[in-house]
């Protein structure tokens, strides 16, 4: 195996090499090189185990924002729900819940950028190639019906309130008209916008050359309205009477059902090695964490959902679990990006398809 | 619909595309990893034409490299990998597998169908070395599909009218997309406190330990920016060549119009394989692969990912429309699930 006298001299070239790419406890044997009975070496190289795309210089900022958003579209739509078939606490709530989630998660994408300063240059211009682009303007329309909806919602009330004392203004009573008016409109804007906000974000995720994000995209927005749904349900059942907590019960319900299948596809699309990030270490324990508190509030939300302190109950492990869903497939995907392995491997695999299949003309790496 | 079709992958013209009504030639660099002595006049001469700040000067203590990889502060990075007999015995053999394999083929019906890949084996092979030294100067591959420049949300990033891609540091406003969306890992957003002290490095990140450093006290510009190589745009249009390959005392980075670097690289690979150099083989230079082809063009002697270049980027944005259509359907499957909740008993 000595390639010349020098080597006594050197680090033994695996150490360099491998060792360097490898999260501790982690030593697959598949991979363990035993040069003395190498087949040719086409699975993991790399320098000095350095990545090879850049994972995403995002904080924790950002998966709260997937979380934030979540709430609030599936708030938006419990409480379009809750308009139009007579659930005024459900209704409220939810318009709460929407615009406060929407807030709360436009506050921290500006945080999370390089120059929150700039923030508005994200309204520059519309580009359909970005997601991000994108994202900004559903999250810019459906601000603004949501913001229009709790409006009428808090206007009319205090409008009412106030008209009790004497005979309203007639300024007061245009007002009032007005936010009847925009009422309808603004409820049916914000539930239109309300899926494509949960939804673009898992575009977002996987739109980038992060191994685990990219490769999920076929599933990760299933997983994502689903994790949508299940916050908003699981806020909900906190904020709503029992009375009238019968919708947010049964979106628990499904949306759980529908999210664990969806994850459970995508972790078998991925294959072995793509699906390793969502296995192992941090993200492993939150997605695991996310599983038992989903089902624990689902489970919850419909044999105890009928009283108050078993549904606030629910409803905190649901957005628990919603929220450890978003954190355990970010920390995944910032697996993938940092381990060269993930991004060699699959590149590599599906390279060799290709060659096998006898496609030789696409390959970035020619002899001509 | 060809116009279309080829907006997000495969062959097209990248200025064109972006609605340059003045055409330049597209240019490129060719990086000849074959005759680079890791001198780093590249690295240097890169950092004082851009006014790049200093981001670490210590040796890795992994090899002679000192800047690791691409980065915010880093336009061109030097990579060296030393290797041993054996090592460049698998690198002539991938190298010789490349040549078997005979690609690429041509797609378009013009030309007349490759010739059988010659017979490498049929040259003397040069003796094999007890050891050798990778030297390669990595760069911004100013993709023909660049991810980074069609995921930006601020319009920062643009296509030149010579098909390079660049940053406008005056609007960009750090969102990082652009760094998780590069297939290559080249751009980043800069931080400030890259090897001042205070920042610690691991896995070529620079992780921050925040405080009062450089980042904050006005020293660096373009804190929060994303940064990457400009292929030197001030240099190009004032008919200069950039200020790396100006630089480079071996002509191991070359400049110029693009096609004249694909033939280039071309005509040196076919001679190196004549000398019976099997290991080498181009990086980048048909439009076929994952990115469209890329603006810089390189010869290397390993293993793309022995450099730590990825084997088989594909730029991210080709499997956009699908994205879209199954966030699409999980909206609908989202409106479902809600319907769901609000059919059956009141209460």
């Amino acid at each position: 195996m000595t390639t010349n006298p020098f080597d006594a001299d050197r680090p033994p070239e695996k150490e360099r090499r491998r060792d360097g790419a490898r999260r501790e406890g982690q030593n697959g044997g598949r991979r363990r090189r035993d040069e003395s009975l190498m087949v040719p070496d086409v699975t993991f190289d790399s320098y000095y185990g350095r990545h090879i795309v850049k994972p995403a210089p995002w904080e924790k900022e950002i998966p709260a924002y997937l979380f934030l958003g979540g709430v609030a579209a599936g708030s938006a739509l419990l409480a379009a729900g809750g308009a139009a078939l007579g659930y005024p606490a459900l209704r409220r709530a939810g318009r709460v819940g929407a615009v406060g989630a929407a807030a709360l998660g436009g506050a921290a994408l500006a945080k999370d950028l390089g120059k929150p300063s700039r923030a508005l240059n994200m309204m520059r211009t519309v580009k359909l190639t970005s997601p991000m682009s994108v994202g900004s303007w559903i999250l810019t329309a459906f601000s603004g019906f949501s913001g229009l909806a709790l409006a009428s919602e808090l206007g009319r009330a205090l409008i009412e309130s106030r008209s009790g004392a004497g005979t309203p203004g007639a300024a007061l009573a245009r007002v009032s008209r007005l936010l009847e008016v925009a009422d309808g409109p603004a409820t049916v804007g914000s539930a239109l916008f309300a899926p494509p906000l949960a939804a673009y974000t898992a575009v977002l995720l996987a739109d980038t050359a992060t191994p685990t994000w990219h490769e999920s995209y076929r599933e990760l927005p299933f997983v994502f309205v689903s994790s949508a749904n299940l916050a908003a349900s699981g806020l909900a059942l906190v904020t709503v009477p029992a009375r009238q907590n019968g919708p947010a019960r049964r979106l628990a319900a499904v949306s759980a059902l529908v999210e664990t299948l969806a994850f459970e596809r995508m972790q078998d699309k991925l294959g072995p090695t793509l699906s390793e990030p969502l296995r192992t270490g941090k993200a492993a324990r939150l997605l695991k964490a996310s599983k038992v508190l989903t089902i624990a509030g689902a489970v919850g939300a419909v044999t105890v959902g009928r009283t108050r302190v078993g549904a606030a109950l629910s409803g905190l492990a649901l957005m628990a679990g919603s929220a450890c869903t978003r954190f355990g497939v970010f920390e995944a995907g910032m697996t993938s990006a940092i381990d060269p392995r993930y991004t060699v491997e699959h590149q590599r695999e599906r390279l060799e398809r290709r060659r096998a299949a006898g496609v030789v003309d696409d390959s970035i790496t020619t002899a001509r | 619909m060809g116009f279309w079709r080829n907006q997000l992958s495969g062959p097209t013209d990248p200025a064109a595309d972006a609605a340059w009504d003045r055409h330049e030639p597209r240019k490129g660099f060719f990086t000849d990893t074959s005759i680079c002595i890791g001198c780093k006049a590249c690295e240097v001469a890169c950092k004082e034409w851009n006014g790049i700040p200093e981001d670490g000067l210590d040796l890795l203590s992994q090899s002679y490299d000192n800047t690791g990889a691409l980065g915010a502060s880093t336009w061109r990075h030097v990579a060296f990998v030393e290797q041993s007999t054996e090592r460049i015995e698998q690198a002539r053999e991938s190298g010789r597998r490349l040549v078997q394999l005979g690609m690429p083929t041509v797609r378009s019906g013009d030309e007349a169908a490759p010739a059988p890949a010659p017979a490498a084996t049929a040259v003397a092979e040069p003796e094999l070395p007890d050891v050798r030294w990778l030297m390669a100067s990595d760069v911004c591959k100013h993709c023909t599909h660049a991810a980074c420049l069609d995921v930006c949300p601020t319009g920062a990033l643009f296509r030149t009218e010579f098909g390079t891609v660049v940053v406008q540091d005056d609007v960009c406003n750090g969102c990082g997309y652009c760094v998780a969306a590069c297939p290559f890992g080249v751009i980043e957003r800069r931080r400030g406190d890259e090897g001042h002290e205070g920042g610690r490095q691991s896995h070529g990140i620079t992780i921050s330990t925040g405080g009062a450093d450089a980042a904050h006290n006005g020293e660096v510009k373009n804190v929060g920016i994303a940064q990457k190589c400009t292929l030197c745009y001030d240099r190009l249009g004032a008919g200069q060549t950039p200020a790396c390959a100006q630089a480079c005392p071996t002509t191991s980075i070359k400049f110029g119009d693009l096609d004249d670097m694909r033939a280039t690289a071309r005509a040196r690979v076919a001679e190196l394989h004549e000398l019976g150099y099997t290991e080498a083989r181009l990086y980048g230079t048909h439009e076929n692969d994952g990115v469209g082809g890329t603006g810089s063009v390189f010869l290397l002697l390993d293993e793309p990912e022995v450099y730590g270049l990825p084997p088989d980027p594909r730029v991210t944005t080709a499997d956009l429309p699908d994205m879209f259509r199954k966030a699409g359907l999980a909206g609908i499957a989202m409106l479902g699930m809600a319907a769901a909740a609000f059919v059956g008993r009141k209460r």
